[in-house]
C-alpha cells in the first residue's frame, strides 16, 4: 500500500491561484479575456486588469450578460473566462448557461468564485450550494472542483487548452496544500488519494483535506478508507466509482446540498452498477445563519464528523 | 469576403432583395404547411429584412461559415425559422432539398435553430432575449481586435420585454459598440395580444436612445430603407445603431396580416392554396 497524501503546513486561497495561473496563460495566449459583473475584486483581477485593461470586459452587475457575452467573445476567437460569484452566475444566468454555452456548445470557462457557503454569515442567498446539482445536467458542460491551489492551477491550465464549455468552482475558503505522492491532474479522472479497502470516501473541493486528516485518524485505529478526489462531477469518472464500491461502502463527502451533487452523482453510478451502501454528507437546505466555518461543523463536514460517519458505516456494513 | 454575397450578374440589388423576399415568404409558409408547426406570422414580418441582409449587407461566403472576418448574423426571434432556414438555403449554406425535412424527425431543422447541425447559425436561439446579449459578445471581441466585421442582430418587439435584453443594451451604449446593428421587427404583435396592450413598449424609440444608442426608424418591407440604411458605414458613429423595422405580421397574405392568430398558426389545404396565389 503506498503511502497517503499528507497535508501541507499554512493555508491558501484558491483565487489566487486562479489569478495567478491565469495571468500567466494569459502572457502567452493573446486570446484569453475576462469578462466580470463587477467582480474583479472578489475574482483577484486586479492585476490582470491593470496589465491588460483591454482583454477584461466588465459589464456590471448583469449575470444573464456576463455570461452571454462570454459565448459572444467565444464567436469572436477568444477564450474568455467568465468569473463571478457562483451564486449569482449560476442561478441568476442559467438559461443563458443552458442555451448559450452548454447548448450552443462554445469555447467558454465560467468560474463560479467563492462557491458553497465560502459567504458564511451572508445566508443562503449568497450560498452556492445547488450549483453543481442544476449544472450536472448539461451533459457536455465540464465540471471540476478543485481541492488546493496546485489543483486549481491544474485545472484553470486544463481549460485554457480544452475546447469547449466548462465549469470551475473556486472556493475563497482557506485551505492546506495537499502534499501528493506523484501528482497527476487530468480531467475525468479521479485521483486516489489514500489507499484502503475497508470503505472508499469520495470527495471533492475543500472537503478533500479534511477526508485525508480524517482517513489518518481511522488509519491510526486500524480502519483503512481509501480516499478519492473525484475533483471532475462531470465527466464522472465510473471505473473509479465501481471500484469503490467493491469496498462495500461508500461515504460521499462535499460542500454542497446532499441532493444532486457529487453524492448524488455517484448514488447514480453505484445503483446502475453495483448497488453499496453509500451515505451522503453535505448540505441539508437552506441553511442557518453562520460563518463557513461554523456551518461545516455544524452539519459535521469536519475530519471528526467524516470520520465518525465513517466507523458508523463499516460497522453497518460488518453486520 | 465578397461583398455582398452572392453578386448578382443583374447588379440589381433590390430587384435580388425583392424576388428573394418573395421566395422566403414562399418556401417558409411550405415548409409550415407541410410540417403543420411554425411561425409563419414572423417569418412574413422578417422576410424583407433577412432577404436585404443576405443579399445586400452581410458579407460572407457560405463555403468558409466560420471565417473570422464574416459579418455575423445572430437570429434572436428563433421561432421563425421558417424564414431563416429558408434565407440560409437561399444564400447557399446549405441544399434548399434539406428545407423539406423542417421539424421531421432527426432533422438539422429544429424548430429553432443550432449552430452545431447548420452552418451559418451563430448560436442557438430560441428562448427570447437571448440574441442582442451574444452579439454584443462578439462585437466586443471585434472591438478589441479592431476587426472590420459587423454583427448584426434581429429581434422580435415582444421580446424586448425580456430584461436581458436591456443589460446587453446598457453594455453596448456604455462601450459605444458602432460595429453592433440591433434591427428590432416591430410587428406590435406578440403570441397573444398587442405589444402595447401586453407590456407597451413605445416610445421605443426614446428607450434605445436613453440607453445610448443610434436610433433609425424605417418602413421594414421597404427594402431601399433596409439597404440604406444597413449599408451606411458605421464607421465614426460612436454609438450602437437601432433600426426600429415597422412590419406588419403576416405581411403578404391578406388573412394573415396583422392577425395575431398568425403567430404559430398554421394553414389548411385551401389557407395554402389561397396564400401562394396571393405572394406572387
Amino acid at each position: 500500500m503506498s503511502a497517503a497524501a499528507t497535508l501541507a503546513s499554512g493555508l491558501f486561497d484558491c483565487r489566487d491561484a486562479f489569478s495567478s495561473t491565469l495571468e500567466s496563460l494569459a502572457e502567452a495566449d493573446p486570446r484569453i479575456v475576462t469578462v466580470v459583473s463587477d467582480s474583479v475584486g472578489s475574482s483577484k483581477l486586479v492585476n490582470f486588469r491593470k496589465r491588460w485593461p483591454e482583454r477584461l470586459v466588465n459589464v456590471g452587475i448583469a449575470e444573464q450578460t456576463v455570461v452571454a457575452i462570454g459565448a459572444g467573445l467565444a464567436n469572436g476567437g477568444k477564450v474568455p473566462f467568465v468569473s463571478a460569484a457562483s451564486c449569482f452566475l449560476t442561478a441568476r444566468a442559467m438559461e443563458q448557461i443552458k442555451a448559450d454555452i452548454a447548448y450552443s456548445n462554445v469555447n467558454v470557462k465560467l468560474i463560479g468564485q467563492s462557491s458553497g457557503v465560502a459567504y458564511g454569515e451572508l445566508g443562503p442567498t449568497h450560498h452556492s450550494i445547488e450549483d453543481l446539482a442544476w449544472l450536472r445536467l448539461l451533459t457536455n458542460l465540464t465540471l471540476i472542483v478543485p481541492s488546493d491551489p496546485w489543483e486549481t492551477e491544474q485545472a484553470i491550465r486544463a481549460a485554457a487548452s480544452f475546447d469547449g464549455p466548462m465549469f470551475i468552482r473556486v472556493s475563497r475558503m482557506p485551505v492546506p496544500a495537499i502534499v501528493r505522492k506523484t501528482p497527476s491532474f487530468q480531467i475525468g479522472r479521479a485521483e486516489t488519494l489514500a489507499e484502503g479497502d475497508d470503505l472508499a470516501i469520495i470527495c471533492n473541493g475543500v472537503m478533500v483535506h479534511r477526508a485525508l486528516a480524517a482517513a489518518a485518524t481511522l488509519a491510526a485505529e486500524g480502519l483503512h478508507a481509501r480516499v478519492i478526489n473525484m475533483s471532475t462531477v462531470n465527466p464522472l469518472d465510473d471505473g473509479a466509482i465501481i471500484a469503490a464500491a467493491q469496498t462495500g461502502a461508500i461515504l460521499t463527502v462535499e460542500e454542497h446540498s446532499v441532493r444532486g451533487g457529487l453524492g448524488g452523482a455517484v448514488a447514480e453510478v453505484v445503483t446502475t452498477h453495483d448497488p453499496v451502501p453509500v451515505r451522503r454528507m453535505g448540505f441539508p437546505g437552506f441553511l442557518p445563519t453562520g460563518s463557513a466555518e461554523w456551518l461545516l461543523e455544524h452539519f459535521g463536514l469536519t475530519a471528526d464528523g467524516i470520520a465518525e460517519a465513517a466507523r458508523g458505516l463499516v460497522q453497518s456494513k460488518r453486520k | 469576403m465578397p461583398s455582398p454575397a452572392p453578386l448578382d450578374p443583374r447588379n440589381d440589388v433590390l430587384e435580388v432583395i425583392r424576388e428573394k423576399a418573395l421566395w422566403i415568404r414562399r418556401r417558409s409558409f411550405q415548409m409550415v404547411y407541410e410540417a403543420q408547426l411554425g411561425h409563419p406570422g414572423g417569418d412574413f414580418s422578417a422576410a424583407d429584412i433577412l432577404a436585404t441582409l443576405y443579399f445586400g449587407v452581410l458579407r460572407f461566403d457560405p463555403r468558409t461559415p466560420l471565417d473570422p472576418n464574416r459579418d455575423r448574423f445572430v437570429m434572436s426571434k428563433g421561432h421563425c425559422t421558417g424564414a431563416f432556414y429558408s434565407v440560409l438555403a437561399a444564400a447557399g449554406y446549405f441544399p434548399e432539398t434539406a428545407l423539406s425535412t423542417y421539424m421531421q424527425p432527426e432533422s438539422m431543422l429544429n424548430g429553432h435553430p443550432n449552430r452545431n447541425y447548420l452552418p451559418g447559425v451563430e448560436t442557438n436561439t430560441g428562448p427570447l432575449g437571448h440574441g442582442l446579449p451574444v452579439a454584443t459578445g462578439i462585437a466586443i471581441a471585434g472591438q478589441i481586435d479592431g476587426a472590420g466585421f459587423r454583427t448584426f442582430v434581429l429581434t422580435g418587439d415582444g421580446e424586448l420585454q425580456e430584461g436581458s435584453n436591456w443589460e446587453a443594451a446598457l453594455t453596448a451604449g456604455h462601450r459605444k459598440l458602432e460595429n453592433l446593428t440591433l434591427i428590432v421587427d416591430r410587428n406590435r404583435l406578440q403570441q397573444g395580444a398587442r405589444t402595447e396592450e401586453t407590456a407597451a413598449l413605445d416610445p421605443l424609440d426614446d428607450k434605445w436612445r436613453a440607453f445610448g444608442w443610434h436610433v433609425e426608424v424605417v418602413d421594414g418591407h421597404n427594402h431601399q430603407q433596409l439597404h440604406e440604411t444597413l449599408t451606411r458605414s458605421p464607421k465614426g458613429r460612436g454609438k450602437p445603431l437601432c433600426v426600429i423595422a415597422n412590419t406588419i405580421k403576416g405581411k403578404g397574405v391578406s388573412f394573415m396580416a396583422d392577425n395575431v392568430a398568425w403567430h404559430h398558426g398554421v394553414p389548411n389545404k385551401e389557407q395554402f392554396e389561397q396564400a401562394m396565389r396571393e405572394l406572387v
